[in-house]
């Protein structure tokens, strides 16, 4: 988790990225901050992120999202 | 032949009134409806006295904005748009050039259009408009008057002085522009656009006047689509959207991430992107799910009004080879020009200059970086002749083809935007607390990378540049350092930052 947290906070230095759980819907991550977000991930936890995991439910927290790269994870 | 963009509407208005014109997927307007909202906002103008002035319009992107922009030009004025996601401080130096009288805005937008100093300047809201009675006389009278030369908007770029450069174009060549790009990309009224750009660029020029000219149909996609690959192929399915210029980013959003063995755009059979460069493999995905679409590439600077050249895509491409961007839409031409402004030769690389009826009138309220960009053709000097120097270097390849090569100077292409990384660092080191900022580029994994010297964490530095530049001007890393390299000559060396940069990564 605190893996992702870094990449997350890298990318927007002032988010409160721990609490936040709109990431989505309030448009603080755009289609390019996520294009980025999934080749960092892929980069660190060695899991692929296609294009029917990519929904607002998975995105929305650093805490759905780090729950996806756990099942991600799991099924590898 | 015609000299006014609007007969287009007025035409299609009278021949199919009830069809759908531009719709969000909720909300929409038909032909009849734009028009006679349109001749409102003409009317209102009109009434006002506001003749041959810039006028605002803040809106969010909506079939409304659109029409704003036609009524502004019905009233024998020309729109300037701007966009709620602007940050103030940007939308405030832009309200200062063009010095507008009036702001048209939506229930969105008027409280932030107040919060700015208008001097004098009146915001109102589109609807208390749209349902004025259309003064025929008073609007006929103003489109007499019109001449294709006068200007029918004003929109603003990136400027590497941090202060963003209003480009103004007028009638004839928007006209001309559309007349060659329906040609080449084949729009008719069958033609049902997905438009993916936001409308404070020039970008939006193909799908808004190609769609009064040949009454097709445009559907303004939410912008929140693009971040949900499955969702936004859905839309397009939903909506039998055929006809898409988009960026390329938004493309390999959808191809990267194996969206095809999910859904697919089963209507989608023209396909323009530019901007950027369309990695191979990306592209290769794209026609191999969409064997029956043709693939354009485009390439022209907003100065020259929308785009200059195309490709149709006919070839496989490798991995790390660039498109090309083929050749000039007839009735313009592309000088490749040395450093002396002679042809460059055979096969050399070359300043790409613009000449022709699409040239645009130049930068609004800026007589120094106008003439500093539009100049005197070099190649005669008969007579006066402007060309336009884009500051991109191309080449012909042996096929006889226009290539893209670089930058002269510090302008980049984000995510599909154009980007001075000047206006970054100078945005960066207005902020109090800053002492010294040098900006980079990391193309391969597009970000933009910011260095600075100074008191401010981070953290602080990107909360205060949210307000001063538009999200994706904003840097993608922010880092602290506790002085910049310089070269020898007192320089900074971004040369060194960009080698140590891309050596930690």
């Amino acid at each position: 988790m605190e893996e992702l947290l870094n990449i997350l906070n890298e990318m927007h230095p002032d988010v409160d990225f721990a609490t936040e759980e709109h990431l989505i819907d309030n448009m603080i991550l755009d289609s390019l901050d996520i294009v980025s977000l999934i080749a960092e991930i892929s980069d660190v936890f060695d899991v692929t992120i296609t294009a029917r995991d990519i929904v607002p439910a998975n995105f929305n927290s650093a805490k759905a999202l780090y729950a996806l790269i756990e099942k991600l994870d799991n099924e590898a | 032949m015609h000299h006014n963009v609007l007969n287009d509407l007025w035409r299609t208005a009278r021949e199919k009134p009830e069809k759908l014109a531009f719709s969000d997927g909720v909300n929409g307007l038909t032909f009849g409806e734009v028009c006679r909202q349109s001749r409102a906002i003409g009317t209102f103008l009109h009434q006002r006295g506001i003749y041959r002035r810039p006028v605002v319009v803040f809106m969010e992107k909506s079939p409304q904005e659109v029409t704003a922009f036609f009524g502004v030009v019905a009233g024998g004025c020309f729109y300037v748009p701007l966009d709620a996601e602007m940050p103030s401080g940007r939308i405030q130096l832009i309200l200062d050039n063009v010095k507008s009288p009036l702001l048209i805005c939506d229930e969105h937008t008027l409280e932030t259009a107040r919060s700015f100093q208008l001097d004098g300047a009146e915001a109102v809201l589109y609807s208390d408009l749209a349902g004025l009675e259309p003064d025929d006389d008073a609007l006929e009278d103003i489109r007499n008057r019109a001449l294709d030369t006068d200007p029918i908007y004003v929109v603003f770029t990136s400027g590497s002085t941090g202060i963003p450069k209003g480009v103004a174009a007028c009638h004839r060549s928007v006209l001309d522009y559309m007349e060659q790009l329906s040609e080449v990309l084949g729009f008719n009224e069958h033609t049902v656009f997905g438009s993916q750009t936001p409308l404070y660029f020039d970008a939006c020029l193909k799908e808004l006047y190609g769609t009064i000219k040949c009454g097709g149909t445009t559907y303004l996609i939410p912008k929140s689509l693009f971040s949900i690959p499955v969702s936004l192929v859905e839309y397009l399915n939903e909506h039998k959207i055929n006809t898409v210029c988009w960026v390329v980013s938004a493309l390999t959003m959808i191809s990267a991430f194996g969206t095809f063995e999910i859904v697919k755009p089963e209507y989608l059979r023209t396909i323009a992107f530019g901007s950027e460069v369309f990695p191979a493999k990306q592209l290769r995905l794209w026609r191999k799910a969409l064997p029956e679409a043709s693939f354009t590439n485009l390439y022209g600077p907003t100065e020259g009004t929308g785009m200059c050249c195309y490709y149709h895509v006919d070839r496989e491409f490798e991995e790390g080879e660039a498109i090309p961007i083929g050749h000039p839409f007839p009735n313009r031409e592309i000088l490749l020009l040395d450093e002396n402004g002679q042809p460059a030769a055979k096969g050399e690389p070359g300043e790409l200059c613009i000449r022709g009826t699409t040239l645009t009138l130049g930068y609004y309220n800026d007589p120094e970086r106008t003439s500093a960009a539009f100049i005197q053709n070099p190649l005669q000097s008969a007579y006066p002749e402007w060309i336009y120097k884009t500051g991109d270097i191309g080449r012909y390849n042996e096929r006889g083809e226009l290539v893209f090569v670089s930058r002269k100077d510090y302008q980049i292409k984000h995510m599909g935007h154009r980007v001075e990384l000047g206006e970054v660092e100078v945005n960066a080191a207005m902020v109090p607390g800053i002492q010294m900022t040098a900006c980079i580029y990391d193309g391969r994994r597009s970000k933009i990378v910011l260095y600075y010297v100074g008191g401010l964490t981070e953290k602080e530095l990107t909360a205060e540049l949210k307000n001063r530049l538009p999200r994706y001007m904003l840097p993608n890393r922010i880092l602290r350092l506790e002085r910049l390299p310089q070269t020898a000559n007192g320089k900074i060396d971004r040369k060194a930052l960009e080698a140590s940069y891309l050596g930690a990564r």
